[in-house]
């Protein structure tokens, strides 16, 4: 029987097989940030080790540096000492940082694929559950805890037993209007919040082998969202001319030799998955989300649920809960409904194309003066590119904040925060209780919705507005 | 099993929990709930339990306004055992979840399932995560308050004190070989630096 995907890169680097236990499996490149690497680098000192192979590892300040006045130091204490710890330990082990102030600075799921560090075939980790979005470059990239980082800080190995393997096929066109955001809220809204948990999945089908690199990120990106380790994407032709002459890409006979090698990374036509799944493009409308976790979503016509509706009890007072929190009722529309805050960002919705369809959206066109937006590109180079095509002009022009690189919003852990009982519409992944902010109201939707709503000041159907 | 090896005892080993439980009858726990990112700051991993379930706990983020309803504010729930609705850990993959439950007090979390993560992070500081059916958790939720539960690891077995009931729960061999001895991954890991250096070399030809 043939091999998924996902096998040929696992079986490649299994260093060894415990017997009734998990595989030891060869790490081949290790981002680090400043929030979840600090406990590992003490674990490191207290048993006194080096790190195995510092060339591996990759490090940014991205979840808790300030996203304005980035030259300065960084005034809210913690957060300083966070950061200045990060640098203090990427030198005494000699590793390579991108930290505030360098042009590489970013997003650690924005700057990898950015620089050409990630590259099919490979084995990734983060500490960070967001590291699947490499996946869609055809690689093995998962999320890990401190203890995990730890392990590959000493070793360059985890110890991980296989998962199950998912497919989720997405055949024919996408309709106008309907971006990649929204496909992968479509899936987490059809198979919940923790209906791959267990699983690998990857994501195939005409729909998503028409995608950009950027859109293909988006959609891997989320696959923790539904519970899976991670997702991932067959490499083409795409996901070559998106690596060839990045910074850190194979070069010249490095380059032909890769690529054979990437040009075997598919699934077999017989290999097995253990789930399958098919979706049909043209079933799926722009996304918005109602509730409390990314699986409460709807489509933007769609009428928010009436916990009565739903015959499962554990599952009504799910929503009982989540429309309590969010403050809507069961039964109404969405669409209509005054926002007070706009995010566009996030490792899943912040690269140079997002901000594109953002600004093809908005150009010459400007913010309902009730609603505040913020919009932080994922990286330096991101924010570089978007000045060189003049986008930042027509974001200030529609009276948007335009921040510096990091995480921001997406997890209020710095001062980008949403005021309590506000809504705000996010590019960004979770909609879960107090994620943007203590008592902040976060609807899930993909760039144009988001800025649609933006311009209106109310939910929004983007193709209203394209028409 | 036998996994050889290891060198020392670096967790605490855990073999039997008897204790009264604290029932979270909540589906859909996230990481964030259990611990917020603005709680994140630390270099260390100490001090994280007082901030555990902070926004279920307190209102308007004010430890002197504890929530009557919340049951880690209620003194009659106690004991080294939480139990929780299914799909427990999801979302972030922050350890400090773990240190936070960990630094509470808690030594096992029940729950009819858990995200992958999340459990990983458990088990990597001691913690034991425990699923069960759907039908024992619910069982379990519906006894009063000082009703305790027995947790063998070496049986695998789950038990409601008070009326007997048991179920046991699946466990990988090598993770409870290694919570009942203390063992941690990494020391597994270093263990076999030579095999990993060879690995690595004749991989990357």
């Amino acid at each position: 029987m043939g091999k998924t995907l996902f096998e040929k890169i696992w079986d490649k680097h299994v260093v060894k097989s415990i017997d009734n236990g998990p595989d030891v499996l060869f790490i081949d490149t290790h981002f680090i940030h400043e929030v979840t690497s600090p406990q590992a680098f003490a674990g490191l000192e207290k048993r006194g080790l080096k790190v195995y192979n510092p060339a591996r590892v990759v490090a940014t300040a991205d979840h808790n540096v300030p996203t304005l006045n980035q030259h300065l130091p960084i005034r809210e204490e913690l957060s300083r000492k966070q950061v200045e710890k990060l640098i203090e330990n990427c030198k005494n082990h000699n590793i390579e940082l991108y930290g505030l102030g360098h042009p590489y600075q970013g997003i650690v799921h924005v700057i990898g694929p950015e620089l050409g560090i990630t590259q099919p075939g490979m084995t990734m980790v983060c500490g960070d559950s967001h590291t699947s979005t490499h996946g869609a470059f055809g690689s093995i990239a998962f999320g890990i805890g401190t203890s995990e980082v730890e392990m590959v800080l000493a070793t360059q190995c985890l110890l991980q037993s296989k998962p199950k393997l998912m497919r989720i096929n997405v055949e024919g066109e996408l309709a106008r209007g309907v971006v990649s955001k929204d496909i992968i809220l479509y899936i987490i809204a059809q198979i919940s919040a923790s209906g791959a948990t267990g699983y690998f999945v990857e994501y195939a089908g005409s729909a998503i082998r028409s995608l950009s690199m950027e859109a293909r990120m988006t959609i891997c990106n989320m696959s923790i969202e539904m519970g899976a380790r991670g997702g991932m994407i067959a490499p083409d032709e795409t996901t070559f001319a998106y690596i060839q002459g990045r910074q850190f890409a194979p070069k010249g006979e490095a380059w032909e030799r890769a690529l054979s090698g990437w040009k075997e990374l598919y699934s077999d036509a017989d290999a097995a998955f253990d789930v399958e799944i098919n979706i049909n493009a043209a079933d799926i409308e722009p996304m918005i989300t109602y509730g409390t976790n990314p699986g409460l979503g709807i489509a933007i016509n769609g009428l928010v649920p009436t916990p009565e509706s739903i015959p499962d009890e554990a599952e009504r007072r799910n929503i009982v809960k989540a429309l309590d929190y969010m403050g809507l009722q069961g039964g109404k529309p969405l669409r209509g409904m005054p926002v007070q805050n706009v995010f566009i960002g996030s490792c899943t919705n912040s690269r140079i194309e997002d901000l594109r369809m953002v600004a093809s959206l908005v150009k010459g066109k400007r913010k309902n003066e009730h609603v505040r937006v913020m919009i932080v590109p994922g990286s330096q180079q991101v924010a570089a590119q978007a000045r060189e095509e003049g986008l930042d002009k027509i974001f200030e022009e529609a009276g948007f904040e335009m921040r510096q690189a990091g995480c921001s919003a997406c997890l209020g852990m710095n001062e980008d925060k949403i005021p309590a009982g506000e809504y705000c519409v996010s590019t960004s992944n979770r909609n879960f209780e107090g994620r943007q902010g203590v008592g902040a109201r976060t609807l899930l939707a993909s760039p144009l919705t988001a800025a649609a709503a933006a311009i209106t000041g109310v939910i929004t159907d983007v193709r209203e507005i394209l028409s | 099993m036998k996994i050889e090896h290891f060198s020392e005892k670096t967790m605490q080993a855990i073999t039997t929990i008897h204790s009264t439980f604290v029932p979270l009858p909540v589906e859909n726990i996230d990481t964030d709930q259990i611990i917020p990112a603005r709680f994140l700051k630390a270099t260390t991993k100490v001090g994280f339990g007082k901030n555990l379930f902070r926004d279920w706990r307190y209102e308007a983020d004010d430890e002197t306004k504890p929530k009557a309803e919340f049951v880690l504010n209620q003194p009659q729930y106690k004991g080294e055992i939480l139990v929780a609705g299914k799909n427990f850990g999801c979302g972030s993959s922050r350890e400090h979840a773990a240190w936070s439950i960990a630094d509470y007090g808690f030594k096992v979390v029940v729950s009819s399932f858990f995200a992958d993560i999340f459990r990983n992070n458990a088990l990597n500081n001691g913690i034991l995560p425990v699923q069960v059916s759907d039908a024992f958790l619910q069982k379990i939720f519906a006894q009063s308050n000082g009703t305790t539960l027995t947790i063998d690891l070496a049986a695998q077995t789950i038990t409601i004190d008070s009326t007997g009931d048991t179920e046991s729960f699946a466990i990988n061999q090598y993770k409870k070989t290694c919570l009942l001895n203390g063992y941690d991954d990494i020391d597994f890991l270093l263990s076999m630096r030579e095999e990993i250096e060879s690995f690595e070399k004749s991989y990357t030809k």
